[in-house]
């Protein structure tokens, strides 16, 4: 039957997406020093060394305040963004959006290097902290996409019986929409911090001296030594990423159940 | 409904969307308009000089090494493009129409957690798979179908096509799935009761009706593509440069900020011709039809 050719296409195509990946832990767990087959033996000596490293360590910090900075401030901006798109309407509500969600097709060296040209120029010195700015604006629209798919689904009817029970503007948001959305702040929140964890271009550019891991991870890999080291550090951030991302689209899900709206399935 | 309740929403609106928009602005829109203006003004030894001149774009456009990046650039995007969404088309139709659809959000879910994890990583394994001590040699000389290892698969535009579609695969799928889920499905029905084969349906409704989606699949894997830096940069060894490469190097290496923001507004501007010349060729698909 047709289908069942398509069906073996998908997960042909689903077992190409996931080889990389697959192949991480078998190197980051093989004895050999070169990256190819046979495999060696086993070995969780690269996990140690990993583990051990000081410069490592201090990437993983750095990682960590931009990944929560960036994911709480692009969340809390998108709030604001998704409430305004989904709820109201104002003049040039389409070209105010557009502006907001363009960094999902910018290139990000175009982002990267317009950001480092003004930060010269103003004479602000490169930190993590400018990293955190770079990240929030990017993962800003994608917290929007997800956020606009929870405020969309409410029921306004359930924010105007709170009203005509005298809550007000504030008190009715606290009560009655926030808890309805949560389960998408999260979804949101987890999703922007995986993206800055994993972002390299504006963290390689942005971020003065400071290490983070995707940068440090790049500074590595001239070095055929260390590469054994890396793949530990992949395997752990790759299962990382995907647990982070599990609970996002379990959150997403959950928000979705919970207005009793039917599924379609992220980000359509 | 009246004015004053119009103006009254208006304002709580544009009050509400005031933050994102005015971190939007601060950090894109004037970073954006700086790089336009450096565009126009000269290099000094030390400093920007702040006059108008052309003659960034007129150096630009002259210069031969500007005309290989900026064509190799897109032939790497046309082809990763092509691949990209000619690949993803088939598993977006199985979505689609194959799969039930309690099960649609699992899929969707496994076919984008690769594009969220590890970019950078994702690229180095391509370059670990390619190397010439690497995956893709060794796994061939056991099975004994070569003697000795191929020396030229990596730092070449052939590997960066191969990297680069494996990196944007999964992004071509979404617009496409979201098309098709919105094709009527009594339209192939009367499709099919119109005496037309299954094959011709698909040529003559599906197709057409789910062009919106490849459309913009394209411009979702081609703009971001054309703008890769960390791909020629591993996988190319630096020897093939994109012009993201070239326009880093103008603003940081060789430190002429201006050259660097004519190449980055050159490259902007061929790639939004290109896009809208593709969007202008494909209008007919893209007419609203209820």
């Amino acid at each position: 039957m047709k289908g069942h050719g398509l069906r073996v296409y998908a997960i042909a195509y689903l077992l190409f997406l996931y080889a990389p990946i697959l192949l991480l832990p078998l190197f980051a767990f093989n004895s050999g020093t070169i990256i190819a087959f046979p495999l060696k033996g086993f070995t969780t000596d690269w996990f140690s060394q990993m583990v051990a490293d000081a410069t490592l360590r201090r990437a993983f910090t750095n990682s960590m305040i931009i990944a929560v900075s960036s994911a709480v401030l692009a969340t809390s901006l998108g709030i604001f963004a998704a409430r305004a798109s989904t709820r109201y309407n104002f003049p040039f509500k389409g070209g105010i959006m557009g502006l907001i969600m363009v960094p999902l097709v910018l290139p990000e060296i175009i982002v990267a290097m317009s950001l480092l040209v003004v930060l010269l120029a103003i004479g602000v010195e490169l930190s993590i902290f400018t990293v955190i700015l770079g990240h929030t604006l990017l993962c800003m629209p994608y917290a929007i996409a997800i956020l606009s798919t929870a405020f969309n689904s409410l029921d306004q009817s359930l924010e105007e019986a709170a009203y005509d029970l005298g809550e007000t503007k504030w008190s009715a948001f606290r009560l009655v929409i926030l808890p309805l959305v949560m389960p998408g702040i999260i979804s949101a929140l987890l999703m922007s911090f995986t993206i800055s964890l994993d972002e390299f271009i504006i963290a390689f550019f942005l971020a003065g001296n400071e290490p983070t891991l995707p940068t440090y991870i790049f500074s590595q890999l001239r070095f055929p030594k260390s590469v054994p080291v890396i793949m530990a550090l992949g395997t752990v951030l790759v299962a990382v990423s995907i647990l982070l991302l599990t609970c996002a689209e379990y959150f997403r899900r959950r928000g979705v159940a919970r207005t009793g709206r039917t599924d379609s399935g992220g980000f359509v | 409904m009246s004015a004053t309740r119009f103006d009254a929403e208006a304002r709580q609106g544009l009050t509400m969307v005031s933050p994102p928009l005015l971190y939007a602005v601060l950090m894109l829109a004037a970073p954006l308009l700086t790089i336009l203006a450096y565009s126009f003004f000269r290099d000094g030894y030390l400093e920007i000089v702040r006059e108008f001149t052309l003659e960034n774009y007129r150096m630009v456009l002259a210069d031969p090494v500007f005309h290989k990046v900026m064509l190799r650039s897109v032939v790497v995007a046309v082809l990763v493009t092509l691949a990209t969404v000619l690949l993803a088309f088939p598993v977006a139709y199985f979505l689609s129409f194959m799969v039930r659809p309690e099960r649609k959000a699992m899929w969707i879910f496994l076919i984008t957690i690769p594009f969220w994890t590890s970019y950078l990583i994702r690229v180095f394994l391509w370059k670990v798979l390619l190397a010439e001590n690497g995956v893709v040699n060794s796994v061939l000389m056991q099975l004994h179908i070569i003697s000795d290892p191929i020396g030229n698969m990596l730092f070449n535009v052939q590997a960066m096509v191969i990297t680069l579609a494996h990196a944007y695969a999964p992004f071509a799928i979404l617009p496409i799935y979201v098309a098709l889920e919105k094709i009527d499905r009594s339209l192939l029905e009367a499709g099919r009761d119109l005496g037309e084969s299954r094959l011709m349906t698909f040529w003559r409704v599906t197709l057409p009706l789910a062009m919106p989606g490849v459309v913009a699949a394209t411009l979702i894997v081609f703009i971001p593509t054309i703008g890769d830096y960390v791909t020629p940069e591993l996988i190319g060894g630096g020897k093939v440069p994109l012009i993201a490469n070239m326009v880093q190097a103008n603003m940081l290496a060789i430190d002429n900020k201006p050259m660097g923001s004519a190449l980055a507004v050159t490259a902007m501007l061929i790639v939004a011709v290109i896009s809208l010349v593709f969007v202008f060729l494909n209008r007919n698909f893209l007419k609203v039809r209820t």
